[in-house]
């Protein structure tokens, strides 16, 4: 089918139609070797350095699981809400490609890890549960390169580095009805992959790969549509781009009264279609069987249940328990919850400051904003939490208005230092002495007689303004209630 | 056991092998008689018995398995010593097409 059908479906055409859209996710998992072998999994390494007998696929090299590739796969596979089987097998898929030299990828098959969980996803205006069939284990390829080289015209270029980084695949059930939930959705996973610390889910370097199950039905149907498998869907833009795309192409040939084919398509980054692979019809025949070089893969419940109490506070968990426990609007709990360091940072700097409220505005609006303007990290913020509390406790005590926070917060973010150094040596501490701050009184209300005028006259508001001055004129550093105190004791 | 000329064909093809009209006939004959061969052990009765894939069957959770500890690996030089064909640190084979 061409492409050209499917320009400009009328959005009432749309409408008639729900899109099915269940995702197959590969997490490369953050070891610090490959699943089979013992070779390092470091990224930008020369190319075919980190190689063995076993990644390389030579004869009578046997893979050796390795058992930290397992915990962290249980650990995303209880994460989100799946069991665990006590017996797994492994399973060769065989199929030819250059960067497989192997023959087969060990994959799991008819008995994978684990099964039967679900995510719950946060979207605009609610929550939605998407179901999680499987989670299993297998080894990547490498990399083919069919560019860039002078004689690519004649030749493909492989790197076996990649071969045997260990992957888990995360397959959903159909449960999505629109791109917007599978982008969702994605964002969700890879935010709990990051908390439990299984995979960095890094894009740019392919640690979290993407592909999609869609199809479309006329709203009210029983029966799902005939599916497409579209595949290179690498980044979040991608995976919406691809999805709509393709279901205004399913629904195009519905409308002309024809037939989706079940096929893989191919997500075209530079046309923003997908293309059907010409592929055989028999391409999908992997003749899976069990892998006879490894045992069957056995988790006893002991083991099952120290990675169940070992894992994290999870994100959608930990929003939770901020807006309650810290009473903080539920946009700054979902700012603060983004990322572990995130947390960690609010919590660490509300427990030093005593008023989490304000500390949620501090961390999000100055110090986020500061970070961003410096291309940081939270986790590499110059100013530590501790000392974002102090400076918030003391605001919440009045040592300092907002006013100068924001300038000390700025100074301590370049050079490192607490509030109080920071204070101590721009000469900005606090004017509480009560002769200082009398002379700055007196000072005011000998410059502004027709405002004291008025406010003997019982016009009450301008004490607002006469204390403003006086805050200008000690450059913000005066004690604010004491202001107050003073000022109207002078006016008597 | 009946093989037919078209599943030795749709095999092959799997397996990347180019097979002569002649050399079909003759895989027909053999892999039939590999199967008959091996049909035997369908004159017992296996029900009940689990599927074998390995020859280990009664060890410990985790024998075999290894910890997350790095080796040094062969590197590129010797990771390509066997390539029949590569350049600039990569295997080179023929141009892929598609997958």
């Amino acid at each position: 089918m061409s492409s050209s059908v499917e320009a400009g479906v009328p959005p009432e055409i749309l409408a008639q139609y729900e899109p099915v859209i269940g995702l197959e996710v590969h997490v490369q998992l953050a070891t610090r070797t490959k699943i089979f072998c013992a070779c390092p999994t470091s990224f930008g390494a020369q190319p075919n350095s980190n190689v063995c007998p076993v990644c390389l696929g030579l004869p009578g090299a046997l893979p050796v699981l390795n058992r930290q590739a397992v915990e962290m796969a249980i650990r995303a596979a209880l994460a989100l809400n799946c069991e665990v089987r006590q017996r797994s097998i492994f399973a060769r898929k065989n199929y030819f490609y250059p960067d497989l030299p192997k023959g087969y990828q060990i994959s799991q098959y008819d008995q994978p890890l684990a099964e039967h969980g679900s995510i719950e996803i946060s979207l605009d205006g609610g929550k939605k549960r998407i179901g999680i069939t499987r989670v299993h284990l297998e080894d990547d390829a490498g990399k083919s390169m069919h560019e860039g080289f002078k004689d690519s015209d004649r030749y493909s270029y492989v790197d076996l580095n990649r071969s045997g980084t260990p992957l888990i695949e995360i397959v959903s059930e159909p449960d999505m009805r629109s791109s917007d939930e599978a982008y969702a959705y994605l964002t969700d996973l890879k935010q709990v992959m990051q908390y439990i610390e299984v995979s960095s889910c890094d894009m740019e370097k392919g640690h979290l790969r993407c592909d999609a199950n869609v199809s479309v039905r006329r709203r009210g149907a029983d029966r799902f549509g005939t599916k497409a498998e579209v595949k290179n869907l690498n980044s979040f833009r991608f995976l919406k781009l691809a999805l709509d795309h393709e279901i205004q192409r399913q629904i195009a040939i519905l409308e002309s009264g024809g037939q989706v084919m079940q096929e893989t398509r191919l997500f075209n980054v530079a046309t923003g279609e997908t293309v059907g692979m010409r592929s055989k019809e028999h391409a999908h025949d992997y003749r899976y069987f069990p892998e006879p070089d490894l045992l069957p893969l056995r988790t006893s419940d002991a083991w099952r249940n120290r990675i169940r109490e070992e894992t994290p506070e999870l994100p959608a968990r930990k929003r939770e328990r901020f807006a309650s426990e810290y009473g903080i609007r539920e946009y700054d709990a979902q700012v603060l919850t983004l990322t572990r360091a995130a947390a960690e940072y609010f919590e660490k700097a509300a427990a030093a400051s005593g008023d989490p409220r304000t500390t949620a505005n501090w961390v999000t609006g100055d110090l986020m904003g500061l970070l961003r303007a410096a291309g940081k990290d939270i986790s590499e913020s110059p100013v530590r939490a501790e000392d974002l509390g102090g400076l918030v406790r003391m605001i919440a005590r009045g040592e300092v208005t907002g006013k100068l926070a924001k300038e000390i917060l700025a100074k301590m973010f370049t050079s490192g230092e607490s509030a109080r150094a920071v204070m101590a040596r721009e000469g900005l501490e606090q004017i509480s002495d009560a002769g200082a701050l009398e002379k700055i009184v007196e000072e005011v209300i000998a410059n502004n007689p027709k405002q004291v005028a008025q406010y003997k006259a019982g016009k009450a508001a301008v004490l607002g303004f006469l204390v403003g001055q006086v805050m200008k004129a000690s450059r913000g550093q005066a004690n604010p209630s004491m202001v107050n105190e003073v000022l109207r004791a002078k006016l008597g | 056991m009946k093989i037919t000329e078209q599943e030795v064909r749709y095999v092959a093809d799997l397996a990347n092998l180019k097979l002569s009209d002649e050399e079909v006939g003759r895989m027909v004959r053999e892999m039939e008689e590999i199967l008959n061969y091996v049909d035997k052990l369908n004159e017992l009765d296996t029900s009940g018995v689990e599927p074998m894939a390995q020859v280990l069957f009664e060890t410990d959770e985790q024998a075999g398995w290894r910890e997350d500890v790095e080796h040094v690996p062969l590197g590129t030089e010797a990771g390509l010593a066997n390539a029949p064909l590569s350049g600039a640190g990569y295997f080179k084979v023929p141009r892929v097409i598609e997958r």
